[in-house]
């Protein structure tokens, strides 16, 4: 229960920026897990073959990452606003294709890891990994700091109206392009984040997107699009069932019952768990 | 003159194997041919806004069923194949019959049999005591080397022969599918649901029978693919990159058009063969770098694809010149 938790925690930090991107674009960045996996390798580069401070690697990580996130929507994305939401999934998932191979050519493909262990709690009779904690306690204060930007600063009221209708902002004389670069660099930092977080606990390789690509996406469906609080409660359920399927069979199984789960959901409540019934 | 265009290609086709039997190539017409046919039952549904990322877990539905009933059951892939392919097509009705009836439309339909293909991936791979898991699998060979009963030939022409059939099927599916009534509901459906409604089309009926077509064929892929390659791995014929390499070879071939996914696979396979060829080992990944960026590059500047364009092209230049 406790470990489903905690890996609640890494899901609800994977989905954050994901969320931002596909509630307020309405693009589905299909490619998303591997820009945390680019992150990875910048993380793994940074820390274990060039020895810079952690801290330092992490803010490298996240700010670049941030630019990729910039550069994918103005070469990819931008061109295809206009066009039909499957030809924008299609060509994200051409640039999945992209980096995974270029990860391939480029990296290789072992599995690496930062070479840093860090120490496994022990809380009343209870072993909890120190990174999953990291990652929980990450993903809630990221999650608090989105939650403030969008509510609290002018540019984060212009994000969330143009999440309402994309049409009528340009009208209201907002630089809509403006918001979309900010969300993409955003979206593209919290995958950053992700990924520094990701490293401490699990090996990068280049397929390592594919591991818990689908995922993220179902969580931000399943928690509505765009709903940070729901993305995180629908995160939590979907540790469970992955932690506690794979408790009692395998760890596949319990992806099963999560995928599963998900294709139910959708049929009862497609809105999202958290939708507001109009 | 063009009228009797496809059935000297077709002649020539046939005949081929015949006057030129040098194995290698032939082992490339054959694979194309299979996945030219996997590309057509995608793009039959896909082209009416139906994207299903889901595609592989049907083709591994119709590869696995075939080789399990085969290595356990001891039945002759003439009972096996029948079975996997209604198993897939069971399998799509069950899913899709739901999304249709609650209207998940989209995006949320890629994503909902997104979940599908990774549900049917990570079966195979937890079941590993039976399928091999990702180790692959293998249908046990038949003592003859080739036999008609266990439906295994050794002999590339047989094969080369028995993938042309299925694949010009397949075009010959697509053309019907083009001309029927079916096509203007799901034209109808794709640009506006409720319009369509409101004319008397049955929306949730007409997609399902796309939908189950589509599954039912790509099953067949699945399990032809399986027979001829008498290997499969869940990384080959099932799973979210298979879907994706579907899409792709469609809509770099073309969608709208009945030759477009034969193109796509055409492109696709001689790509990788030629950088494996060209490059060993080295070449490790760069097939799919070279996809990618082309995937990008036709969504954004030709999204109709490569033979969609062309003949938007010799059209426009008919126009102009007469």
């Amino acid at each position: 229960m406790i470990n489903g938790l905690l890996l609640g925690g890494v899901l609800a930090l994977l989905s954050l920026g994901l969320n931002l991107v596909f509630g307020v674009i309405d693009v589905v960045w299909i490619c998303y897990a591997e820009l945390i996996m680019l992150g990875m390798y910048g993380m793994y580069f940074l820390y274990t073959v060039y020895h810079a401070p952690i801290v330092l690697a992490a803010a490298v990580c996240i700010v670049s990452v941030g630019v990729l996130g910039l550069v994918l929507h103005t070469l990819v994305i931008a061109p295809l606003l206009g066009a039909a939401p499957i030809n924008q999934l299609l060509a994200t998932g051409g640039v999945l294709f992209f980096l995974q191979s270029a990860a391939t050519v480029l990296f290789g493909i072992e599995f690496k890891n930062l070479g840093l262990r860090l120490p496994v709690l022990k809380v009343a009779g209870m072993f909890v990994s120190y990174s999953r904690l990291l990652a929980f306690g990450a993903a809630l204060i990221a999650m608090v700091l989105v939650y403030l930007l969008l509510t609290r600063t002018y540019t984060g009221t212009a994000i969330r109206a143009i999440a309402q209708d994309r049409q009528i902002m340009p009208l209201m004389g907002v630089d809509t392009r403006r918001i979309y670069l900010i969300t993409s660099g955003l979206g593209g930092a919290l995958a950053g984040l992700a990924a520094c977080l990701l490293v401490l606990q699990y090996d990068v390789h280049p397929f390592v997107g594919l591991t818990f690509g689908p995922i993220t996406f179902l969580i931000c469906v399943l928690g509505s699009l765009g709903n940070f609080g729901g993305g995180f409660v629908a995160a939590f359920v979907f540790a469970e069932i992955i932690s506690v399927g794979g408790l009692y069979l395998d760890l596949e199984w319990g992806y099963v019952f999560a995928f599963a789960f998900f294709i139910v959901m959708m049929f009862v409540r497609p809105e999202g768990l958290m939708a507001r019934r109009s | 003159m063009t009228r009797y265009l496809p059935w000297v290609a077709g002649a020539a086709l046939v005949a081929l194997p015949f006057v030129y039997r040098s194995p290698y190539p032939l082992h490339i017409l054959i694979v194309i041919l299979i996945w030219s046919f996997a590309y057509t039952s995608w793009s039959v549904m896909g082209r009416f806004g139906l994207v299903s990322l889901g595609h592989g877990g049907f083709m591994g539905v119709g590869a696995y069923v075939t080789a399990l009933v085969w290595n356990y059951g001891h039945l002759s892939p003439w009972v096996g194949v029948p079975l996997a392919v209604a198993a897939s097509a069971a399998l799509a009705a069950l899913v899709a019959y739901p999304c249709f009836r609650f209207r998940i439309t989209g995006h949320y339909f890629a994503l909902v049999t997104l979940a599908l293909s990774g549900i049917v991936l990570q079966v195979i791979t937890a079941t590993r005591d039976y399928t091999g898991g990702s180790l692959g699998y293998t249908p046990e060979r038949y003592q003859g080397g080739s036999s008609l009963w266990a439906f295994q030939f050794s002999d590339k022409t047989t094969w080369y022969l028995i993938a042309l059939v299925v694949w010009a099927a397949g075009l010959f599916i697509w053309n019907r599918v083009d001309r029927s009534m079916l096509r203007y509901a799901l034209e109808a459906i794709s640009e506006d649901e409720d319009a369509a409604a409101a004319t008397g089309v049955h929306v949730t009926a007409e997609k399902l029978k796309i939908t189950v077509l589509s599954a039912t064929m790509t099953a067949l892929a699945g399990a032809l693919y399986c027979q001829y390659q008498m290997f499969i791995s869940p990384d080959t014929v099932s799973g979210i990159s298979v879907s994706l390499q579907m899409v792709f070879a469609v809509v770099v071939g073309g969608i709208y058009v009945s030759l477009g996914p034969t193109i796509g696979a055409v492109i696709t396979i001689l790509l990788a063969e030629i950088l494996r060829i060209g490059f060993g080992t080295r070449a490790v990944g760069w097939d799919n770098l070279v996809y990618g960026v082309l995937l990008i590059l036709f969504i954004i500047f030709l999204p109709k694809g490569i033979v969609g364009s062309l003949m938007d092209l010799s059209r426009r230049w008919r126009w102009t010149s007469s």
